[in-house]
């Protein structure tokens, strides 16, 4: 798909009551929302969006027990099998004074993977240049960003829009590309 | 209805949770609208710094000057450049390390504790405290490390397989155990800091006039856009990193107490230390934020965001860890006394409780400054008094540097053996010089910081501003008389 443009309504509100019906409307009405950027996170904006739970929890889970499960894992071999250390003739498999490693390991591995989990799935980097719809998507507009076809009459979605109370509304063309992000694939269909 | 997502109670249960009882005291004051924070928060980096942030910057930047000197003579002379000797192996530097290390726990309470407890008034403070946390670290992490003496082998501390035959490190040893758990809570906090700072940089970047603000704010945003499915992981990232920070700050400096506790030296070989340590940290690290906090809001003027109701609430959490904290202090003297170990207890009477001893002074100065001093804030009015508050937090964190001093010099400087009792210790030039190096090395970070980075989460603040903001109280006076049914139908059914 990179290389080819593609051409979007973007429609700003000012205020998330108003917001709220209208991706319901545009929904029920089978536009395709592309995206909806907003400058603080919208309680239950994903919800109407019909956007599926992220589980990069479940992620974060998962690296957590592996954390666990290498410091575990790893103090018993060297302390074992690599080179047992006789400390007073103490046991050498001395499970309660690992349980502070393996901890804080368990948490390192759990944070550094969710946040590098994150910057993966949301395309974060350092040097990463995204297509800006609206410069104050970041600021005080909630900005939507509504996808067009070949069908499409972009006319007359602006003047949906107008009537959903969007304070701002053009038409723009990107690139297409990972920089736009791409969620319509997960979205689920408004079913009333 | 609709079929995706949670259920309809479930949504009504969450809309019950944006609405505030007046009662609460609004987090933001003003007529303020998304713009207007955004501009208030925002103004401080975009304009040029002010006279009195060149006086600062100077200032910690000298003062870091010397902490470099002072430690260019530890490096070459050794140790002994810090009047440590026989007995006394641990003096300034390990109390400047529990100190340090303690301060920055209230960042991590205020940003993940307080997340977890749902407390809004987090959001004015959280990011600046965060920050705090981050360099409160770095500059405790100074201490251990110099403190090897031949600093060039720290890396012995690090578990790999080396050419010293396959011998590892110990990890039954309380002192690995800091090592692992000072660098996880750094990485940790560092990671929850920055995620938390995407959006707002991302706010500043947008906003970038000059081509070198476009540029390094572009950069330091990762390209951030604000999409909604973003959105909703970063708010499941929080969460969860939140939910790991929370264990993780309790575990830090319960593992720092393990230093103590787990030794055989009378005054430190207490059960009691763990969560004794951590209630002392979230305490000196409060006051540390209301120094931080009183200071910035007066700079910035961000008197809207940092509210007289913020620096109450925090002064709640110092009035509650300042009296646990002293329950600590008379269990362990209670301890010592009906647990009839003569050592202890002559480490108790005799090298702390008796004032006439060498370091009696510093227990009592100790006990003021943490037990009696904090009382202040049962009374709303004292609360609620910014001279009084800024005075209170240097007072606490005096105290709570003695706390630290107490606990390792009064027990190790007079040991098993009354022969060795001869010396006073009394820090050297560049011991203080270390000191205040980490001073100069805090406050030259965060500075920095000040000016470069947005200080209040504005991303957040937003979030609550239409629950939690003056203008937008007001107006919910009306809906405050509606059942919860009726408000449900009229001013949340219509959003989905």
């Amino acid at each position: 798909m990179a290389g080819g443009i593609k051409k979007f309504v973007v429609a700003c509100f000012d205020d998330e009551k108003v917001l709220f019906p209208a991706v319901k409307n545009v929904r029920k009405a089978g536009y395709k929302i592309h995206d909806v950027y907003t400058p603080f996170p919208v309680h239950g904006l994903d919800h109407a969006m019909g956007l599926r739970e992220t589980s990069i929890h479940t992620a974060g889970f998962i690296y957590a027990i592996t954390g666990t499960t290498t410091a575990l894992s790893f103090i018993s071999w060297v302390f074992t099998n690599d080179w047992p250390l006789n400390i007073g003739g103490k046991p050498h498999f001395a499970l309660p004074a690992w349980i502070p490693i393996t901890f804080e390991l368990t948490v390192l591995f759990s944070a550094v993977g969710m946040v590098l989990t994150f910057c993966y799935l949301c395309n974060l980097a350092p040097f990463v240049k995204k297509h800006v719809f609206h410069p104050r998507a970041t600021d005080d507009l909630f900005v939507m960003a509504i996808e067009c076809t070949d069908k499409t009459d972009d006319a007359e979605v602006q003047n949906f829009l107008q009537q959903a109370g969007a304070t701002e509304i053009k038409v723009e063309s990107a690139e297409t590309g990972w920089w736009i992000g791409r969620y319509d694939r997960e979205q689920k269909l408004y079913r009333d | 209805m609709r079929k995706t997502g949670c259920s309809q109670k479930h949504i009504k249960d969450m809309s019950l949770l944006k609405y505030e009882s007046q009662i609460r005291e609004p987090l933001v004051d003003g007529d303020k609208d998304y713009h207007q924070v955004t501009e208030d928060i925002i103004r401080p980096i975009e304009a040029k710094p002010s006279r009195l942030w060149y006086i600062g910057f100077t200032i910690s930047a000298l003062l870091l000057l010397f902490g470099v000197y002072s430690i260019y003579r530890e490096v070459t002379y050794g140790i002994g450049q810090w009047n440590l000797n026989k007995t006394i192996g641990w003096g300034w530097d390990i109390t400047n390390f529990v100190w340090w290390i303690g301060i920055g726990h209230a960042g991590t309470l205020i940003s993940a504790i307080l997340l977890l407890f749902r407390q809004g008034w987090r959001t004015g403070v959280n990011r600046a405290a965060e920050a705090m946390t981050i360099f409160a670290v770095i500059c405790a992490g100074q201490f251990p490390i110099w403190h090897m003496g031949r600093v060039w082998m720290a890396f012995f501390v690090l578990p790999y397989p080396n050419t010293r035959g396959p011998l590892w490190v110990n990890f039954n040893s309380p002192l690995l155990w800091d090592v692992f758990a000072i660098s996880t809570y750094f990485t940790v906090s560092l990671l929850f800091w920055y995620s938390g700072l995407l959006p707002d940089l991302a706010t500043v970047r947008d906003r970038a006039k000059t081509k070198f603000r476009k540029m390094f704010y572009g950069v330091a945003s990762f390209g951030w856009s604000g999409s909604t499915k973003h959105w909703q992981r970063h708010e499941s990232l929080s969460l969860v990193l939140a939910g790991l920070s929370t264990p993780l700050v309790l575990s830090v400096h319960t593992i720092v107490s393990f230093d103590f506790a787990t030794s055989v030296i009378p005054g430190w070989h207490t059960t009691i230390f763990p969560p004794y340590f951590v209630a002392g940290a979230i305490f000196s690290g409060f006051a540390m934020v209301q120094t931080l906090m009183i200071i910035l809001r007066k700079v910035f003027a961000l008197h809207d965001y940092i509210t007289i109701g913020h620096i109450e609430a925090m002064n709640k959490v110092i009035v509650l860890t300042g009296s646990i904290v002293g329950c600590a202090y008379l269990t362990e003297l209670f301890i010592a006394w009906y647990g009839q170990n003569p050592y202890e207890w002559y480490a108790f009477s005799q090298n702390r409780a008796n004032i006439f001893s060498p370091y009696g002074w510093s227990y009592w100065l100790m006990m003021f400054c943490n037990v009696v001093s904090p009382q202040l804030f049962w009374s709303r009015k004292l609360r609620r008094n910014i001279t009084v508050t800024f005075f209170m937090s240097i007072v606490v964190n005096i105290g709570m540097w003695y706390e630290r001093f107490v606990i390792i010099v009064t027990s190790v400087y007079r040991d098993y053996l009354p022969s060795s009792w001869s010396t006073y210790y009394s820090p050297s030039i560049y011991e203080i010089g270390f000191y205040l190096g980490t001073f100069g090395l805090f406050f030259f970070c965060f500075f920095l910081f000040a000016k470069y980075f947005p200080v209040i989460a504005v991303a957040e603040i937003k979030a609550v501003l239409k629950t939690s903001g003056e203008n937008y109280k007001v107006k919910m006076t009306e809906t405050e008389k509606k059942d919860a049914e009726k408000f449900y139908i009229e001013e949340v059914a219509h959003e989905h």
